[in-house]
């Protein structure tokens, strides 16, 4: 679906049904370089079994018009922009690397806006090695070939996504190919620019959930368990697979969500 | 620490779309022998007939060992996805139909496969596809032929049987600047020759009964989706780009920004046409792609060994091979085919059709049949096999002479293969 969100229209995947108000709220967030499509599983599952769906494509990202938000916080406040667009109150939130500082971001700041968070691929700081920088600005498809290769950890992957016969690095690939010249750059200078993701993971009360990749060479292991270990009460859960952790289990990463998404919210304390 | 690269092409072949199975520890890739796979639960079963999760529900549709090809060939090709189906032919009629329906037109290259060309200009028109067939290196004519209603352009890249090169990268920006897809036939060439996609292609397909198994004993295609094309810029592809009645009002598009071909010709296609690939038929393709690099070097090392023994020889009056001089496409292939013209090629005998017999039941080594691509060298008359119905004015607006002869070059010792061809070419000239 469409909204217009601070004058600029604005796409939202909801998961092949329409997008309904009532029902509890998910929205996913994409990384850098990315679109909605990252999650078309895990998104049109919830989306049959409960849930209001929106996966987002951020300014400048796939369908979605506007320039590209240049730091986490500016996007975090986007994302609150598009729960009053499409007129929810509180909504989960599901990031993947750099939509996972905006998971946590906004659930640290928009606290009242925020039900829960379930970050992927997710570390802080998120520092991207000064090469890989540099390409994202001079040289687009080495960055992304550079992307490419670290986000996966396997040739073969079962079933795939999604589905079988579909070739996991080459979606990835074409995925970041078709984002328009320039977001790259600002996608991954915002990720390495974000200082606060410390004080926000403190500042997080609501349930947080980490899923992680054990062989993920964007977000290390260690790095993801730090943040976790940095949210109160946060659960970890690690899979068997590289960056793109929805492309590479996607059955796994599903059941982790629906379970989390399922739970109780935490009483006040 | 060093920093990762990605496979490369000789051990994707190997790996891509496989790695030793979880459960048994088997290494190479297992036969799936299976029409059908149990879910788990009943909404697992609801998941995987509406799309929310990944997994096979019946054979037609995916099986494991099917799924290894066609993500092994999208990785050969630099694609998104595969489709592995019973026959090359099932491969183009199925990216035809995915793209077209009753309307549309087509403009291809007048330089193919008999079997296209049959599809093509009596089949599908009783369907409502029409086809306009233009010279292939005419590229005002592949211009002019497109209409409002115009699909895709289609070509080989090998053409049939005068090997013209299909200009990729020109024909591909016509069909760009008319928003439309490029759609290739790589049988000839295969990816270890050429990758299309690099050049511009969006969609290709392979017979993979050819050198892709390049053992000769299992009919197959493969349909490879390049997810270069942007359908919904496009504007002209609805069926992938609107909700879809057949697929509980699914947008393929909306569902998968770089694939959506792919969906589409999966969950129609393959379901309602039903043209699929035997997991045994996977199994054997699989297993000649493992060596695809290693056969193809050799295959075009005595390509070229049998072409330069036939240029001197004296009863040979002309041959149709691109990496010669005189060839029109010469300088085309040295830039789109750097590694070689492939293992198919035709020359002419002198003597016309009494000579060209005599060559035929004189070799030895060589099989006369009406196939291409095996690891053994293959011969072929047509002016007294495939085209014998045609009087010799037919056959030169075929492009076949009554002396051509198609030759498929093998594996064999190439020494081997030139003195059956030496032998077969005096015989042939003593009648």
């Amino acid at each position: 679906m469409e909204l217009s969100v601070r004058g600029n229209r604005m796409f939202a995947y909801t998961g092949g049904r329409p997008f309904d108000r009532a029902l509890p709220c998910v929205v996913f967030v994409h990384g850098a370089q990315h679109d909605h499509s990252v999650w078309i599983l895990q998104s049109r599952y919830l989306a049959h079994h409960g849930h209001g769906v929106l996966a987002l494509d951020l300014p400048a990202h796939g369908r979605s018009s506007g320039a590209p938000l240049a730091s986490i916080e500016a996007i975090a406040d986007w994302v609150v922009a598009v729960l009053d667009a499409a007129g929810v109150g509180e909504a989960a939130l599901v990031g993947h690397s750099m939509g996972s500082l905006v998971a946590l971001d906004c659930a640290a700041r928009h606290p009242a806006r925020v039900r829960r968070i379930a970050l992927l691929g997710a570390a802080f700081p998120m520092r991207v090695s000064d090469e890989l920088l540099a390409a994202t600005r001079d040289d687009e498809p080495r960055a992304q070939a550079m992307v490419n290769v670290w986000s996966h950890s396997a040739y073969a992957h079962y079933p795939s996504n999604p589905g079988p016969g579909f070739w996991v690095h080459g979606e990835d690939l074409r995925l970041m190919q078709r984002q328009r010249p320039g977001v790259m750059y600002v996608d991954f200078k915002a990720c390495n620019d974000y200082a606060a993701g410390a004080d926000r993971a403190a500042q997080v009360a609501c349930p947080a959930l980490f899923i992680l990749g054990r062989r993920d060479l964007m977000t290390p292991l260690r790095a993801g368990r730090a943040l976790a270990a940095s949210i109160k009460g946060a659960r970890v859960v690690e899979l068997p697979c590289g960056h793109n952790a929805m492309a590479e289990e996607p059955d796994r990463v599903l059941d982790a969500l629906a379970e989390f998404l399922r739970e109780p919210a935490r009483p006040a304390t | 620490m060093p920093q990762p690269s990605p496979l490369r092409f000789d051990s994707l072949s190997l790996h891509a779309g496989q790695a030793p199975d979880p459960h048994t520890g088997a290494r190479a890739t297992p036969i799936y022998q299976t029409t059908s796979f149990v879910f788990r639960d009943t909404d697992h079963a609801a998941a995987l007939f509406n799309m929310e999760r990944a997994g096979h529900v019946y054979s037609r549709i995916s099986n494991p060992t099917n799924a290894v090809l066609e993500e092994r060939m999208a990785a050969l090709e630099g694609g998104v996805a595969g489709l592995a189906v019973a026959s090359g032919q099932a491969a183009l009629h199925l990216g035809l139909a995915t793209l077209a329906g009753a309307g549309s037109h087509v403009v291809a290259s007048r330089a193919l496969y008999g079997g296209s060309h049959n599809l093509l200009a009596y089949t599908l028109p009783r369907f409502g596809i029409e086809t306009t067939f233009v010279n292939p290196r005419d590229l005002d004519a592949w211009r002019s032929a497109i209409r409002p209603n115009t699909k895709c352009l289609f070509g080989e890249t090998l053409g049939n049987p005068g090997l013209d090169v299909l200009d990729i990268p020109a024909v591909a920006e016509i069909a760009h600047a008319h928003r439309i897809p490029l759609f290739v036939d790589a049988t000839f060439t295969t990816p270890y020759l050429q990758r299309p996609f690099e050049l511009g292609a969006d969609l290709l397909f392979h017979s993979a009964t050819k050198f892709l198994g390049g053992h000769g004993i299992a009919i197959g295609g493969v349909l490879v989706d390049g997810g270069t094309f942007d359908w919904e810029a496009s504007g002209k592809f609805p069926e992938l780009t609107e909700p879809y009645a057949g697929f509980h009002g699914m947008d393929f598009q909306e569902e998968s920004t770089v694939a959506a071909f792919s969906l589409r010709a999966r969950r129609e296609g393959l379901r309602d046409f039903g043209a699929c690939m035997s997991p045994t038929t996977a199994f054997h393709i699989l297993q000649g792609l493992e060596t695809l690099p290693l056969r193809m070097e050799r295959h075009v090392a005595n390509t070229r060994a049998v072409v330069a023994f036939l240029r001197a020889h004296p009863a040979v009056e002309s041959i149709a091979y691109p990496e010669l001089p005189d060839h029109p496409d010469h300088a085309l292939a040295r830039r789109l085919l750097p590694r070689g013209c492939g293992a198919v090629f035709s020359f002419t005998i002198k003597g016309g059709r009494p000579a060209g017999r005599r060559f035929i039941e004189s070799l030895t080594l060589f099989s006369h049949l009406a196939n291409v691509g095996d690891a053994k060298s293959l011969v072929i008359h047509p002016a007294t096999t495939t085209h014998f119905r045609m009087d010799d004015a037919a056959l030169a607006a075929a492009g076949i002479g009554p002396g051509t002869i198609r030759l498929s070059i093998g594996l064999e010792d190439p020494q081997d293969l030139i003195d059956d061809l030496g032998r077969a070419l005096r015989a042939a000239q003593k009648g």
